[in-house]
């Protein structure tokens, strides 16, 4: 009986059923697009990233236009947010300043995690001294607050959209080193990279082939809500004055603008915060979604 | 237990000794001469060549990082060119203003962040629930220097509640004082309350899973007991270490909010050397604050050791 069972499964045109076939990715954005609070940040990233780049089709006033005579100007229909104290238009402003945020965003975030992927591979690969010394740099650096740290390091490189970058993506480096060198020490354990040095896989080629591909779900997660993070960063900096300096339209600088004008039109200067809080919003919910669906342990949870 | 103790210190040693290398080097990474920036453009050679002798950037760089790390283990950090005063009392008069305030929105944020962390937890999936994973989300995402301005214009210039800027000591006028931490202090601690209230969601859920939490159950004990008693001390063992980290994040706050609310702090100090170009008093600002977070995660880690048997026999 049983033998016949087996030899009816092996028979040519004896399977009613094909495995499921679905994709991984499609797969993952099942998941991760389940939550409405996740669609919500994605349409608002969505928004925010279309804003950047069409700025200057969407923008009622050129951003830096100054026009004394209406001064903090109230919400009207001509100027929708206001005007800040040198009559310039508030919402032209936040919409120019999205372009900063995304560029920060976007290049402190690489440049953290080139550098900090790189040392974090090449400590948890070699191990032995080079972990060490890499592993103490990185305590090191974990060691003192990351606002800290940025402004440090934008006080002997100063201030600017160069050195803003650089700071805050030096401050983010310590986080994917230890995550790499993580992901790498427990991926080396495994069979798979065993069976690639056993036929002849130079080091490099099992860093990249291998560890580095098979790491990465998890760092992906990292990358996207540090964007946030790089975000918030360069915002305190414009902030306190120690970043992108005026008259480009950065949301931090024109809370920091708008804060000695609370009386006449508020909105100067709560306007931009919120901008900066939906944005951080979102791309923390996006974050959230995507850990969801790619760590298995945490599928259906949180 | 002493081993552990003994190990984290040497450990912190370590990372304030590279700390110390970093916050030496910072001088050294600005471009061009640092005593030509500290005098700007109008000083004379003379009077150049004075500082530089001064901040003894004449000698080979080895022998200058000994000097310093020398005066600063007997507590000199040398001289701001600014105030005309020594770094160290500057930091002697603003660190306690900077602790003071970080203290009470420590407690603010374990108090409502592991309350509202065990409440969404053993409620999971509840309107409650959601409730507080919204407010969680908002609150790692809002600028804390925006939230203060918020405060000022609502609680301060519109109704007149608190006052909207300044710190007295509470030794001098304790109401005052009082309110005048208010604002600075929950936004200080709003980041902290949501990092904490996720933590101890996520650590109480992996918890109630265990088999010892349905013996509890098993044996009849009440809900309070079981959540109290048995849950919520495994679960803060995770929570105690994010404790450590949050240190970092607070004291980031403290120089926004500091700012916002012009409080004498650390982190005032911190920013105005930064805009003056006071390179010795950003230096000691960076090493003094880099020291006080690496102290409190060695207490941190003892705490640690003491909730998790585990760790202290390992």
């Amino acid at each position: 009986m049983e033998s016949h069972q087996l030899k009816d499964i092996t028979a040519p045109g004896s399977f009613t059923e094909i495995a499921p076939q679905v994709s991984e990715f499609r797969r993952i954005t099942r998941v991760m697009f389940s939550r409405l609070v996740v669609i919500f940040g994605a349409i608002i990233v969505v928004v925010f990233v279309l804003t950047a780049f069409f700025a200057p089709l969407i923008a009622p006033y050129d951003p830096t236009a100054l026009d004394l005579g209406s001064k903090l100007a109230k919400s009207s229909a001509a100027h929708l947010l206001g005007t800040d104290q040198l009559g310039r238009d508030v919402l032209s402003r936040i919409i120019y300043g999205s372009q900063i945020s995304l560029l920060i965003g976007i290049v402190s975030v690489f440049i953290a995690a080139f550098f900090g992927m790189g040392l974090g591979l090449l400590a948890g690969y070699v191990g032995r001294w080079v972990n060490t010394i890499v592993m103490r740099f990185t305590d090191a650096l974990l060691a003192v607050p990351p606002l800290v740290l940025m402004l440090g390091v934008a006080a002997a490189l100063g201030g600017g959209l160069k050195n803003v970058m650089i700071s805050v993506g030096f401050a983010l480096i310590p986080t994917y080193i230890r995550l790499m060198c993580a992901q790498c020490l427990s991926i080396k354990q495994s069979d798979y990279i065993t069976a690639a040095r056993v036929i002849g896989a130079s080091d490099v080629r099992i860093m990249g082939r291998h560890i580095f591909p098979n790491s990465f779900p998890p760092l992906l997660v990292l990358i996207t809500t540090n964007i946030g993070i790089a975000i918030m960063a360069e915002a305190s900096l414009s902030f306190l004055g120690i970043g992108i300096s005026p008259p480009t339209p950065t949301w931090g600088a024109m809370v920091n603008d708008g804060y000695r004008y609370l009386l006449s039109n508020p909105l100067v200067s709560l306007a931009p915060g919120i901008s900066i809080l939906l944005v951080v919003l979102a791309i923390n919910l996006v974050g959230d979604g995507l850990r969801d669906a790619l760590d298995p342990r945490l599928r259906g949870l949180l | 237990m002493a081993a552990l103790v003994v190990r984290r210190l040497i450990g912190i040693v370590f990372v304030i000794f590279l700390v110390t290398v970093f916050v030496f080097l910072l001088l050294h990474l600005i471009p061009g001469d640092p005593a030509r920036t500290i005098l700007g453009m109008d000083a004379t050679p003379e009077q150049v060549n004075a500082l530089r002798h001064e901040l003894w950037l004449d000698r080979p760089i080895l022998t200058q990082y000994g000097h310093w790390l020398l005066n600063v283990f007997k507590g000199d950090f040398g001289r701001s060119t600014i105030y005309n005063r020594d770094v160290s009392a500057l930091l002697a008069e603003r660190l306690p203003v900077t602790s003071y305030l970080s203290l009470f929105s420590i407690i603010l944020s374990v108090l409502l962040g592991v309350t509202a962390g065990i409440i969404s937890a053993i409620r999971r999936g509840s309107a409650l629930d959601q409730t507080v994973s919204v407010l969680a989300n908002t609150g790692i995402s809002i600028p804390p220097f925006w939230l203060g301005i918020l405060g000022i214009y609502g609680l301060g210039l519109k109704l007149g509640w608190l006052p909207i800027q300044g710190f007295i000591p509470p030794t001098v006028d304790f109401w005052q004082s009082t309110k005048q931490i208010i604002m600075p202090v929950i936004c200080m601690a709003v980041p902290a309350i949501a990092v904490l209230a996720r933590q101890t969601r996520s650590s109480m859920l992996e918890v109630i899973r265990q088999d010892y939490i349905r013996t509890a159950w098993a044996k009849g004990l009440k809900e309070p007991a079981v959540v109290l008693k048995h849950a919520l001390k495994n679960a803060l063992i995770p929570v105690v270490t994010l404790l450590g980290l949050q240190v970092r994040i607070l004291i980031g706050g403290a120089v926004l909010v500091e700012t916002v609310f012009n409080i004498p702090g650390m982190g005032r100090l911190m920013v105005q050397a930064v805009l003056d170009k006071d390179f010795v008093v950003v230096q000691g600002t960076v090493l003094l604050m880099t020291i006080v977070v690496a102290l409190t995660n060695l207490l941190v880690d003892i705490s640690y050791g003491w909730l998790d048997t585990r760790i202290r026999l390992e």
